[in-house]
């Protein structure tokens, strides 16, 4: 998928540290062979109850989804299983980037190859968004910056090779399948 | 080696090395090729649907091991021999994979396989794991087979469509974190307290971008299965992998199984293993120091792995915000004793503890003792293999006689997406390796504990210190 590589939104806060992937989208959605449409499941036991109707105290009922792109979470977001269907939910759901003071791993990996930035920031800079719900931010994935008024920019860490794929629409696939011949090399090595 | 040129490096940057089809640039991360992929029903089909609409077929259908686990019911078939699973989708989940393997050529072990179970039981049962190797698999708890020396780690799905392609992964070179275990464990502790106290000191995500090395004289007197249950849980404190140099105890376990090389093909591969491991002078860029002889039985109080303490401490009083997050949805107060708690079910099986140690450990302490009147006990072997093991020692007998469920292999509770899952407002007890909210069922409260600890649970109804019961029984 190609990537304007720009995000420009105000922000939406989950202020909880350890967010792990059953929140994201609990196990009992993971029946499905699609990964479409996976925003209904997007942290559903914090939006429903056991009988499916709305949680009085759901923390993202306030969410404005056409202007508030980037989730802003507390340290250690996405830890626990390997589903990609957890970037998928966040996408669908309608967030384009997660601030956060760290990633898991593999959901840092998982958010990069959907296109679901992981803008991983110094714990003054989250804290401060963390204060401050529904401001103002600028995500460039060339500079790999995040702009947040008020408070100055900052560099966040991007590896150069995700960021040239998302802004130019090349796929990790396509690198891999190009070097072919050095794979056969090395297989019959 | 004493004066070779060469610098000393650690396990994990030996297996790095051997598997680099190119090396990192400033500009692309590093080609790893992959020896092993395992395959389960939940991470694969997008994976092999992005192949199809790219008219791609699997590079190595040789180096793909497939299995049914998660989507399964542990419920055995009716009198037709038909599997009832929870949904609909669950078997379409199921049908999916069937039809994936067939096409591109997988060995796929289904319900008619003698080998059959959870993806991290069966790949090791089979001896398709072994030392050196690179494996990888769509599920988190892949580092389960470090424990052979191997390099192991879980990916996405859209990796597993990348290695499905070309058997290589796109891979940044991770940090090295050695984690030195040194004593004799008491009695009434096992691999799998050890593994909860370290998760408690390095923390939740103080393993992140991290590869672990386990070593020291605790590791080394471990049996494989121990060893596995240690490595499983490396991604609960953030690390991906975890690994074990592979030694004697490590060969002798796999030789003889079914995929495990033979003959001359054997010592070869003997000879190699030997070389897998940190050299002296070698350094980790993280070293954390265990003392195995203060470890107790250990419990989680919390809502993740790394909220854990000895189980007749008190649970922590929670002077912040996540501590008392996790105290209100536990329903515990900070202060007092997790130990004499009302459990209502206890789960003894998943990749961290369903192994025949574990199964053994469990039913020598339930052994002429009844399970407690209102609590439900599941006991689910982690594959085919290790089931029919178990009868044949009469373990399910045990089990069965005391009062708890002895079911189909599966993982079945551990995430609880197959329909075994808890009420809400229920405590369980489990051997499983996420006490993550509701990952049990909605509202279901988890205690991660070890075999021991979930058997002697299970006999008093309460949280239980498995000494308590063996000194009295034993």
């Amino acid at each position: 998928m190609s990537h304007s590589g720009l995000v420009e939104s105000r922000t939406f806060c989950l202020p909880v540290k350890n967010i792990d992937t059953d929140q994201i989208i609990p196990g009992q959605f993971l029946t499905t062979t699609e990964r479409e449409g996976l925003g209904k499941f997007c942290f559903y036991s914090w939006r429903y109850d056991e009988k499916g109707n709305d949680r009085s105290d759901n923390p993202l009922k306030a969410h404005d989804a056409a202007n508030e792109q980037v989730l802003v979470a507390g340290s250690n977001f996405g830890c626990g299983s390997s589903r990609e269907h957890a970037p998928w939910a966040l996408l669908d759901f309608g967030f384009k980037a997660v601030i956060s003071s760290q990633f898991a791993d593999i959901f840092r990996s998982n958010s990069l190859k959907n296109g679901l930035l992981p803008v991983e920031v110094e714990d003054h800079v989250a804290q401060f968004l963390l204060d401050h719900p529904g401001h103002p931010v600028r995500i460039d994935i060339r500079s790999s910056t995040l702009s947040v008024e008020d408070l100055g920019e900052f560099e966040f860490p991007l590896d150069p090779f995700s960021a040239y794929c998302l802004t130019r629409g090349i796929d990790q696939l396509d690198f891999l399948l190009e070097n072919d011949a050095e794979i056969s090399r090395f297989e019959q090595a | 080696m004493s004066e070779s040129s060469q610098p000393s490096t650690t396990l994990f940057e030996k297996v790095w090395q051997r598997h680099l089809v190119r090396n990192e640039t400033a500009e692309t991360p590093a080609i790893l090729y992959i020896d092993l992929q395992l395959l389960h029903e939940v991470t694969s089909p997008q994976a092999f649907d992005e192949l199809k609409r790219r008219g791609l077929k699997v590079r190595r259908p040789d180096r793909c091991l497939a299995t049914i686990d998660h989507s399964t019911p542990t419920t055995p078939p009716d009198a037709g021999g038909v599997y009832h699973y929870h949904t609909p989708q669950a078997q379409a989940q199921v049908d999916m994979l069937h039809t994936n393997c067939a096409e591109q050529g997988i060995e796929l072990h289904g319900w008619d396989s003698p080998h059959r179970g959870i993806v991290h039981v069966m790949g090791p049962e089979m001896g398709a794991t072994q030392p050196g190797m690179t494996i990888v698999c769509g599920d988190s708890h892949t580092a389960t087979h470090g424990a052979f020396g191997a390099l192991a780690f879980g990916i996405g799905t859209t990796e597993v469509g990348h290695v499905l392609a070309t058997q290589c992964l796109l891979q940044a070179r991770p940090k090295t974190l050695g984690i030195r275990i040194e004593g004799k464990l008491q009695s009434g502790v096992t691999a799998k307290d050890v593994i909860l106290h370290v998760i408690g000191q390095v923390g939740v995500g103080g393993g992140t971008g991290s590869v672990i090395e386990y070593f020291g004289s605790t590791i080394r007197s471990m049996d494989m299965e121990s060893r596995m249950t240690v490595c499983n849980m490396s991604i609960e404190c953030g690390a991906r992998a975890g690994m074990i140099a592979p030694d004697e105890i490590t060969f002798n376990y796999l030789r003889g199984r079914p995929l495990a090389p033979r003959g001359e093909d054997w010592a070869a591969a003997v000879e190699d293993w030997k070389t897998l491991k940190t050299d002296p002078g070698a350094s980790y860029d993280r070293l954390v120091e265990i003392d195995a002889t203060n470890i107790e039985p250990s419990v989680t109080w919390g809502t993740n792995p790394g909220m854990v303490i000895a189980i007749n401490d008190a649970i922590p009083a929670g002077n912040d915000d996540a501590s008392r997050d996790a105290l209100d949805y536990m329903q515990f107060k900070g202060g007092t004793g997790l130990a004499g708690q009302p459990v209502d079910v206890v789960f003894i099986g998943s990749c961290t503890n369903s192994r025949m140690r574990d199964l053994r450990e469990a039913a020598a302490l339930m052994k002429n003792r009844k399970v407690a009147e209102n609590t439900r006990v599941l006991i689910v072997p982690g594959s085919e293999a290790t089931r029919k093991e178990a009868e044949a020692e009469g373990l399910n007998r045990i089990f069965v006689a005391a009062g708890a469920e002895w079911r189909e292999p599966g993982c079945s509770m551990c995430l609880a997406m197959n329909g075994d899952s808890a009420e809400p407002g229920d405590l369980v007890v489990s051997t499983s390796n996420r006490n993550f909210k509701g990952r049990q069922g909605r509202g279901v409260r988890t205690i991660l504990a070890s075999p021991l600890t979930a058997a002697a649970s299970a006999i008093t109804g309460r949280v239980t210190n498995p000494l308590d019961l063996m000194e009295a029984g034993e």
